[in-house]
C-alpha cells in the first residue's frame, strides 16, 4: 500500500467519526459537563481555602480528566459494532491498525481536546498561577491522547460485554497511573520553580510509545472480541 | 525413533489432569512441613531485632508474599502469552488458575505491610513507592479476573485476558518507576533495611517460608486447574469415564 493512501485512509476515518460525533453533540457535551462538575465538586468537598485549592488543582484536574475520558470510551467502538460497520472495517483490505488509529485520534478530538481547552478556566477557579497553568495545559495536551489510546485497548477488550463501562475503568485506570503522575508532577515542578522538562519529556515518551504500540494491540483485541 | 520422549504429552488437559492429581499431595505436604519449620524458626529461634523488637517478625510472611505476588504475575502473563501464541488450551487454563493465588498474595502482602507499618512508621498506610505499586499490582490482578469472569465464551475470555496480562506485564516496570519517582518528589525516604546484614536464622526462616509459599502456590493452582479442566471438558468422553465423576 502506498504511503499517501494510508494517510488518506486515516483522514477519512477521522472525518467520518467527527461527522458522526457532530450529529450527536449531546454525547460530546456530557463528557465536558461531567469534567466541569467533578472539578467543581472538590472545593465544595474540601473547603474554600485558596492555599489548599491551589495546591490540589493539578491533581484534581488530572483525575477529573482521567474519569471523564473513561466515560466516553465505551462509545468508541460500540456503535460501529452494533450496526456491523466494525465487521466491514475488519474485512477491509486496509490495515486495521490504521483504522483504529483514526478512531483514536477522532475520539481524542471529541473528548480529550475539549477538556484541554476547558482546563484553563477551571484552573483559574483554583487560583493557579499563569505559569503553572501553561504547564498544566501542555501536559494535558501530551497526556490526554495517551488516555484515549490506552483506553481504546480496554474498549476493544470489553466490546459487547455486560457491565462493560465499569469493567473498562477497572482495566484501564491502573494502566493510566504513569500519565497522571507525570502530568501532575510537571505542574508541581513548575510551581516550586524546578525544571518541568523531565516530566514533559517522559509524557512525550509515553505518548510516542502509545502511538507505536496501542493501535496494533487494539486491532488484536478487536480481532479477539469479534471472532 | 522409539526413544523419543513426547514432550507434549502433558500439554493435553486429559493427561495433565491425572498428573496434577498425583503431584498435588507432594506439593501440599512439603509446603505444610516447610511452613511449620520456617515459622517455628522465625518466631522462636530467630533473635529479636535491635531496632524493631518483636514486631519485625511479620517479615517472614510479608516478604515471601510480596515476592510471590510479583513472580506469579509474570508466570501468569507467560502462560497467557503461550496460550495466545500457540493456542494451547492448558496454558490459558493455568493462567486463570494462577490469578486468584497471585491476588491473594498481593492482598496478604498489603495487609501484613499495614500491620507492620503501624508500629514502625506510626501509620497503617504510607504512600511509599513499594506499597503503592503493590496496590496497583492487586488492581491488575483484579482486572484480569474481572475481565475473564465477564466473558461467557471461554476461548474469547482466555484470549482477551491474555492480552490484558501481557499489556499489564509490559506496564509494570513503567508503573513501578513512575511511582518511585513520584514518591521521591512528594515525601522523604521512609525507614528502610540498609546497613545491617540479616542474622542467619532470619535468613533461614525467610527462605524456608518462601519455599513453602511457592509449593503452596503450585499445589493450589494445580487443584484449581483440575477444576477448570473438569468444567471446560465436561462434555468429553474421558471426563465421563473418570472414577470421581461416574455416578
Amino acid at each position: 500500500m502506498k504511503k499517501s493512501s494510508m494517510l488518506d485512509l486515516l483522514v477519512l476515518v477521522i472525518r467520518r467519526d467527527l461527522v458522526l460525533a457532530m450529529r450527536r453533540r449531546a454525547d460530546v457535551l456530557t463528557t465536558l459537563i461531567f469534567f466541569v462538575m467533578v472539578v467543581s465538586l472538590f472545593p465544595l468537598g474540601v473547603g474554600p481555602e485558596m492555599d489548599m485549592l491551589r495546591k490540589m488543582a493539578p491533581g484534581v484536574l488530572w483525575v477529573a480528566a482521567l474519569l471523564a475520558s473513561m466515560l466516553s470510551l465505551g462509545r468508541l467502538f460500540s456503535a460501529d459494532y452494533l450496526d456491523g460497520t466494525l465487521e466491514q472495517m475488519m474485512l477491509a483490505p486496509q490495515s486495521l491498525s490504521m483504522l483504529v488509529l483514526g478512531k483514536m485520534v477522532s475520539h481524542w478530538m471529541v473528548s480529550g481536546l475539549p477538556l484541554v481547552l476547558m482546563a484553563p478556566v477551571l484552573g483559574l477557579q483554583f487560583d493557579m498561577p499563569i505559569q503553572a497553568l501553561a504547564v498544566l495545559i501542555f501536559g494535558l495536551l501530551l497526556g490526554t491522547p495517551i488516555l484515549s489510546m490506552v483506553g481504546a485497548i480496554g474498549a476493544a477488550l470489553t466490546l459487547g460485554l455486560r457491565g462493560g463501562g465499569v469493567l473498562l475503568s477497572l482495566l484501564v485506570l491502573p494502566l493510566c497511573i504513569p500519565v497522571l503522575i507525570f502530568g501532575t508532577g510537571a505542574v508541581d515542578a513548575a510551581s516550586t520553580g524546578m525544571s518541568v522538562a523531565p516530566h514533559l519529556s517522559l509524557l512525550g515518551a509515553l505518548l510516542l510509545l502509545a502511538l507505536v504500540f496501542t493501535p496494533w494491540v487494539t486491532a488484536q483485541a478487536l480481532r479477539i472480541s469479534m471472532e | 525413533m522409539k526413544l523419543a520422549i513426547n514432550w507434549f504429552k502433558y500439554s493435553a488437559p486429559s493427561t495433565f489432569y491425572g498428573l496434577a492429581g498425583k503431584m498435588i499431595p507432594w506439593f501440599a505436604v512439603s509446603s505444610a512441613v516447610l511452613f511449620a519449620v520456617g515459622l517455628y524458626i522465625g518466631f522462636f529461634v530467630a533473635p529479636t531485632d535491635m531496632q524493631q523488637s518483636e514486631a519485625y517478625r511479620i517479615i517472614f510472611i510479608h516478604v515471601p508474599a510480596s515476592m510471590l505476588s510479583m513472580f506469579i504475575y509474570l508466570i501468569m502473563a507467560g502462560y497467557a502469552a503461550l496460550g495466545l501464541i500457540f493456542n494451547t488450551r492448558l496454558s490459558s487454563m493455568m493462567a486463570s488458575a494462577l490469578a486468584p493465588t497471585g491476588a491473594l498474595f498481593a492482598f496478604i502482602s498489603l495487609w501484613t505491610g499495614a500491620l507492620w507499618g503501624k508500629p514502625m512508621w506510626g501509620a497503617w498506610w504510607v504512600w511509599d513507592a513499594r506499597l503503592t505499586s503493590e496496590l496497583i499490582l492487586l488492581f491488575l490482578y483484579l482486572g484480569f479476573i474481572a475481565l475473564h469472569a465477564s466473558i461467557d465464551d471461554p476461548r474469547r475470555a482466555d484470549r482477551a485476558s491474555a492480552l490484558l496480562a501481557i499489556i499489564g506485564s509490559v506496564n509494570v516496570p513503567i508503573i513501578y518507576f513512575s511511582v518511585k519517582w513520584w514518591n521521591t518528589l512528594h515525601q522523604g525516604a521512609t525507614i528502610k533495611f540498609t546497613g545491617t546484614s540479616m542474622h542467619i536464622a532470619m535468613q533461614q526462616a525467610m527462605f524456608t517460608v518462601l519455599a513453602a509459599c511457592w509449593l503452596y502456590a503450585i499445589a493450589v493452582s494445580l487443584m484449581r486447574v483440575r477444576s477448570i479442566i473438569l468444567e471446560r471438558e465436561r462434555n468429553t468422553q474421558w471426563v465421563s469415564e473418570l472414577p470421581e465423576v461416574k455416578p
